[in-house]
């Protein structure tokens, strides 16, 4: 759809008031990875509360949301073994690194931070060569 | 208190995540591809959370505590290491295979389907597996 860029920036920008709201209420950094990261390595269990409202928000609100829209196709792969291989390589990566998406890219950047530029153009870097790779050289996804 | 907002700023972020399609593996694949049919969505996206974000940091200079107390995060150490390297490519290359990151694997649960429970479980197992490849990585570097 053409509109697809206007329902992006619109939820850019709710995404980037949580960040906000995350910073300036709470004093944190709002990154799904270390958020979600905390809690399984147990490192973040003195805010463990904090943490899983802030999950409950992000699950939460889709569910508010999706009968609005009605079906919502996320085109998933239904290859079980990509999947676990993304996932192992998404957890371990961005617990490495320190952070994602969010934390590197939408909080880092915004911030002018070194290590968030470079992350960020590295895992995108990573990300468009595995793309290439895997789906118009050997065809896995 | 804290957990209140704490749960408004995942709303927040997750109905962010849901309008903008962000979700949608597809249109993340999509802008990743630069040689197929190329989707400019998620930099829109990008660039409409770092907005609010940046005038966040711009507020943030101006207090000396939260508003609900405590204390900001410390200024991040600006070392380009190893484990920033190989972390972001890692996650880079499993970002473009599922077109799935952190955030918007939590925001899909409810009705992404059983494809979605596969993928969070296993970055819940990398999530859990990763102290121990740290200490790996740092035993290579204390022996090399």
């Amino acid at each position: 759809m053409e509109q697809d860029w206007i329902w992006g920036l619109i939820g850019g920008l709710l995404i980037g008031t949580g960040g906000a709201v995350y910073l300036l209420a709470n004093g944190r950094i709002m990154g799904a990875s270390g958020i979600i990261g905390g809690l399984v390595d147990g490192s973040g269990h003195d805010t463990k509360w904090e943490r899983l409202a802030f999950l409950a928000g992000v699950v939460l609100l889709p569910i508010v949301l999706y009968p609005l829209y009605g079906a919502v196709d996320t085109h998933i792969t239904e290859n079980w073994v990509v999947l676990v291989a993304a996932g192992l390589l998404v957890g371990i990566g961005t617990r490495l690194a320190n952070g994602c998406t969010s934390g590197h890219g939408v909080c880092g950047m915004s911030r002018l931070s070194l290590r968030g530029f470079a992350a960020t153009a590295m895992y995108i870097t990573a990300g468009g060569i595995g793309v290439v790779l895997f789906r118009h050289l050997l065809g896995v996804i | 208190m804290r957990n209140l907002f704490a749960f408004l700023a995942g709303g927040l972020f997750g109905a962010g995540l849901f309008i903008s399609g962000m979700t949608d593996t597809s249109k993340v694949q999509g802008w990743l591809d630069v040689f197929g049919n190329w989707d400019p969505t998620l930099a829109f996206v990008m660039g409409g959370a770092m907005i609010p974000m940046a005038l966040a940091w711009l507020l943030r200079n101006r207090r000396s505590t939260p508003v609900l107390g405590g204390s900001f995060p410390p200024a991040p150490p600006q070392r380009i290491d190893r484990k920033l390297a190989i972390g972001s490519v890692m996650f880079g290359f499993g970002w473009g295979l599922a077109g799935l990151c952190p955030g918007p694997s939590v925001a899909s649960l409810s009705y992404g389907g059983a494809g979605h429970w596969v993928f969070f479980a296993a970055m819940i197992a990398g999530m859990a597996l990763t102290p121990t490849v740290r200490r790996a990585l740092d035993r290579q570097v204390a022996t090399a």
